[in-house]
């Protein structure tokens, strides 16, 4: 996963995720959910992420894993961005 | 028998109609559930917080689970009851979970839900 992937997630992040502690303190590997990301903010970030990175995601990634860490979500991306490649 | 809860703000599903739209709503919520609750974010409010219930008294571990997966159901008398289709429903029955109980409540500024299931237990 790219330098510019984790900006551009963070970015995602920092707008929609509700997080109560700076999005830049947050490691890639650290738990969004237990940082204070609800499960109805984690619904705005997926829909952030499909917009920002014209993807869409399919109801096989909509689970936790993919969505309780930036290197999950990093992840998903680079996989649907390969798909679509 | 296990039981789900969850809450969910009121302003949080207002954001979300206003900055996604209708994606936001045929995205997450059923059919039903859309005609039931229209645009109300405080209906659209308490049928999520209804689906993280459920979800939890499914006892949800990293199983894929899309949202209209769980539906609120609404009788004439507005008696709510859950309805799982899909991948949740199938979850249901691995868990050997075949009756839920749904509660919810909502103010202005929030929407809460309860959910207890029940079953013989997985098998």
């Amino acid at each position: 996963m790219s330098d510019a992937l984790i900006e551009d997630i963070r970015g995602v992040l920092r707008d929609h995720a509700r997080l109560p502690v700076d999005v830049e303190a947050i490691s890639v590997d650290a738990d969004l959910f237990a940082a204070g990301m609800s499960s109805h903010a984690s619904v705005n970030v997926m829909l952030a992420l499909e917009d920002t990175f014209d993807i869409e995601f399919p109801d096989r990634m909509l689970k936790r894993s993919v969505f309780d860490t930036i290197s999950g979500i990093a992840a998903a991306i680079d996989e649907l961005q390969a798909q679509a490649a | 028998m296990n039981i789900g809860i969850d809450l969910v703000l009121t302003d949080e599903v207002r954001e979300s109609m206003q900055i996604h739209g209708e994606r936001y709503v045929k995205r997450v919520y059923t059919d039903a559930e859309q005609a039931d609750c229209g645009d109300d974010p405080r209906l659209l409010a308490s049928c999520f917080a209804a689906k993280e219930a459920a979800m939890k008294a499914l006892g949800r571990g990293d199983e894929p689970l899309s949202w209209r997966s769980i539906g609120v159901r609404r009788d004439a008398g507005g008696h709510l009851s859950l309805e799982l289709t899909g991948e949740a429903a199938a979850l249901a029955r691995r868990r050997g979970i075949d009756t839920f109980h749904l509660s919810t409540a909502y103010h202005r500024a929030a929407a809460a839900a309860i959910v207890l299931a029940e079953g013989r237990g997985a098998p």
